[in-house]
């Protein structure tokens, strides 16, 4: 088909190109919710049967850490949906200013989560044949970053559990593989929106969006904030099971 | 006909999709939906060979009691890969990806799809994951059984799981974004004057279809995704080993996997809706009855999972629930049906080979349909479940019902596709080889399930035999009611009969258009002043109040 201007050659009008790249994006985003509801009910079932279990991984996780991403990833969408208002009010240096600002905290979001993750690999928290999670409280030497109170809270938490449920590393094991198949997934869909804000840095910097042609600046925002708002269910999901205690 | 010597000799437009460019690069880059359309059919038919090839492997091993021809691991291997072939690589993608792709786009007044890059794009993702499945095929195939049922498949099988996996997990995606295209193509792109009912049938079929994809495709990748993660990183949600679920994979995939068996029949409705009334003259009865009845499957599908799974233990009230809304989803069914023979009803009917396979349609998808409510029944599904009874109901509604539709669109849509008439007996006579072949392979596959012949056995008592030699023999049949089509549609679309616009006529905005269509489908983009399936206030198809009484019949190349 072709191409004039803005205007791909299938289309009739502009108005016409915005609504269906608009409906598009809503029902890719529909497939997604379908696509993390799957494992969200994984997750669910088991944190239904093993409770105990669940909540002393979830124990195990940095608060701190998570936190502290949860936050990072709220004020993306802050900068991202200030990036989509620049190019809908013709902005066009606020664009590329607030794009980079939005990649820059997907960025530390990244570097967060790299800790975290290389945490879990020396805490022998992967699941595998080399789980074990008293792996910490058994070798504090193995675990320099946790210090002696955090080890004696969680050798607390650790036999609570222990005892109402015997086989507790095995069923650790299924909380940590929805750790990880969850917040994995989550993180590839970022690497796959840090690449589509790369994409839109570039025509922005080329200063392609205005306000009569903004279209990809608020379908990869949609996708941003999607992105985003998995991660306020992860959040809870995983990190703050049975922290009250 | 009596008109004939008044027939001016048609010839083939000049410009058209096929000769608009040339050479490799301008089909496996292109944009047309039309050409996509047909890249998906070669490579859908490619599938169907393999799938077929796997078929007569079975059926000829099972011949003899003891099994003549394969050990008892191929057998299991040539089941798996029957069933992985067909259901992901021929039947889901036939209908939509080939016709809908092709004829949504002209049914609606469109110059293409929404997403002409995507619909591309939905076609190489669907190639690669043909090309992990088929390398998982080749080195070492696949016994899990099309179900992949866990800790099977991801701890004690010894074939090549993985790969397999992967290319069903890729190929998803080929299907959930050509289900995203055609609902967004439906909603925006529809030519003025095309109200949403005045859409033709096969385009409300594949509205409903796709959200079918759409909602039911991601569980399906989540659910292999997980299990190909258990397979290679020792994840274990399935794995009862580690106090996962096997239960919990069979509701993920039939959560998918039963929606999905409308995915396969709702296009061929499609079809069915389209053939009936133009060989019957006659409009669709029930009009908006039969559009609903395409949601009502598709929401209602989503709600009878587990019937697939009565005999594992479910609780009772669960298994009532769930049978209940079985006998429910039928309902939509059997509307449709009602409405077709409906149509037929005072119709001036006329045997063209479309209409030969509407009506096979009508009798195996009855027969398909009925069947499906005995399993359905908690009592009756204790004695039928995991025996040949299945394996005959669902083949009866896949192949006698999805197949049928499927080759019925073809050959009505045949000389839209490529300008040129197929020969219209021979087409005939392989219907009825067709009919017959798969009758004789698929009825007696009832009684030996009601006898208790359990599936996926590679040995069966003998005196299961003359059932199982039956079957065998209709299938030799049914491969030559399948090799037939294939060879002389091939042979048509290079050097048969010049078609014309609307050799029917029919009454689709399709055929307004030339045969073979233009690149962008319509010279001006039409605009619709008529109600669907209308064969009496046409006159710009020649059909007015004055010819409807003394019938055009609709009639081939003779
Ligand atoms: C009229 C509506 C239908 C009803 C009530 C129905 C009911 C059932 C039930 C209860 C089963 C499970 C039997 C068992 O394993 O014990 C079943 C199996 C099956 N049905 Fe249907 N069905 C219907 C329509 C369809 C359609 C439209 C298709 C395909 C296009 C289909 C394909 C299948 C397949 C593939 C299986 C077997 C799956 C396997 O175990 O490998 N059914 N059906
Ligand atoms: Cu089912």
């Amino acid at each position: 088909m072709h191409r004039t201007g803005e205007l791909y050659g299938q289309f009739k009008t502009l108005e016409q190109q915005k609504e269906s790249a608009t409906l598009g994006m809503w029902i890719f985003l529909i497939t997604e919710v379908m696509f993390f509801g799957g494992i969200m009910l994984a997750y669910a079932l088991n944190r239904h049967v093993y409770f105990p279990a669940f909540a002393a991984g979830s124990n195990t996780l940095s608060l701190k850490l998570g936190g502290f991403n949860t936050v990072v990833l709220l004020a993306s969408s802050f900068t991202m949906a200030v990036a989509v208002w620049s190019s809908q009010v013709g902005k066009k240096t606020l664009i590329s200013i607030f794009l980079l600002l939005t990649i820059t905290l997907g960025f530390v979001f990244f570097g967060v989560k790299y800790v975290e993750y290389s945490q879990k690999f020396h805490h022998h928290l992967v699941p595998g044949k080399k789980f074990d999670i008293f792996y910490c409280v058994n070798n504090p030497a193995g675990c320099p970053d946790v210090d002696a109170p955090e080890l004696m809270e969680e050798s607390k938490l650790l036999d609570e559990a222990k005892a109402a449920d015997p086989d507790l590393n095995a069923h650790a094991q299924l909380y940590y593989s929805a750790y990880f198949g969850m917040t994995g997934l989550h993180a590839l869909h970022m690497v796959i929106g840090a690449g589509l804000l790369f994409w839109l840095l570039k025509g922005s910097l080329a200063g392609r969006f205005t306000p009569q042609w903004n279209t990809p600046v608020d379908l990869v925002g949609l996708y941003w904030h999607f992105v985003d708002i998995v991660w306020i269910y992860l959040f809870p999901l995983l990190y703050l099971i049975d922290r009250h205690k | 006909m009596s008109t004939a010597a008044a027939a001016p000799v048609k010839t083939m437009p000049e410009h058209h999709y096929l000769n608009a460019t040339y050479g490799i690069r301008s089909w496996l880059l292109t944009v047309d939906h039309k050409r996509i359309a047909l890249l998906y059919l070669a490579s859908v038919t490619f599938f169907f060979f393999i799938g077929g090839f796997f078929a007569m492997m079975i059926r000829l091993h099972l011949l003899t009691p003891s099994g003549y021809l394969l050990s008892a691991d191929t057998y299991n291997r040539m089941f798996t890969m029957h069933g992985v072939a067909m259901i992901f690589f021929f039947l889901i993608p036939s209908i939509p990806a080939v016709l809908g792709n092709f004829l949504i786009p002209l049914m609606i007044g469109a110059k293409d799809l929404a997403f002409p890059k995507i619909n591309l794009l939905s076609w190489y993702v669907y190639v690669v994951g043909g090309a992990f499945t088929l390398y998982s095929m080749v080195s070492g195939g696949l016994d899990t059984g099309w179900t992949f049922y866990t800790p099977l498949s991801t701890v004690y099988s010894n074939s090549a799981v993985a790969p397999a996996v992967v290319g069903i997990f890729i190929t998803g995606f080929s299907s959930i974004l050509t289900g995203l295209n055609f609902l967004v193509t439906i909603h925006t792109m529809r030519a003025p004057g095309m109200t949403w009912f005045r859409l033709p049938m096969f385009v409300w079929a594949h509205y409903a279809t796709s959200i079918v994809m759409i909602l039911g495709t991601p569980v399906i990748a989540i659910t292999l995704a997980l299990a190909g993660m258990e397979r290679l990183f020792g994840l274990g949600f399935f794995n009862p080993a580690m106090g996962g679920d096997p239960i919990l994979f069979q509701h993920l995939f039939w959560f998918y996997s039963h929606p999905a068996v409308y995915i396969m029949i709702l296009p061929a409705m499609g079809v069915i809706s389209e053939l009936i009334p133009t060989f019957a003259r006659k409009q669709l009865f029930g009009y908006h009855f039969v559009a609903a009845a395409s949601l009502a499957i598709a929401v209602i599908g989503f709600l009878v999972w587990t019937h697939h799974m009565f005999l594992t233990g479910q609780s009772t009230y669960a298994a009532l629930v769930f049978s209940f809304l079985t006998f429910l989803v039928a309902i939509p069914s059997a509307v449709k049906t009602f409405n077709w023979v409906a149509t037929l009803y005072g119709g001036s009917i006329s045997f063209d080979t479309p209409m030969l396979y509407a009506f096979g349609f009508l009798g195996l998808f009855l027969i398909g349909g009925l069947t499906g409510l005995f399993l359905g029944c908690l009592g009756t599904d204790i004695h039928i479940h995991d025996t040949y009874f299945v394996v005959a109901h669902f083949h009866y509604i896949m192949v006698g019902g999805a197949i049928m539709g499927y080759l019925g669109g073809l050959h009505f849509w045949w000389p839209k596709m490529t300008g040129r008439m197929y020969p219209e007996w021979l087409a005939r006579i392989s219907a009825l080889i067709l009919f017959v072949g798969f009758n004789l392979t698929f009825f007696p596959q009832f009684l030996l399930g009601y006898l208790g012949m359990p599936r996926r056995y590679h040995v069966y008592p003998p005196e299961f035999q003359v059932y199982n030699v039956m079957s065998t023999a209709g299938a030799s049949i049914l491969a030559i009611g399948y090799l037939l089509p294939m060879i002389y549609l091939t042979w048509a679309a290079f050097c048969g009969k010049v078609a014309g616009d609307n050799p029917w006529p029919a009454t689709g905005l399709e055929w307004k258009t030339q045969s073979p269509p233009l690149t962008e489908n319509f010279e001006v983009t039409p605009v619709v002043t008529w109600e669907p399936y209308d064969f009496h206030n046409r006159p710009d198809l020649g059909l007015d109040a004055v010819a409807a009484n003394g019938v055009v019949p609709a009639h081939g190349d003779d």
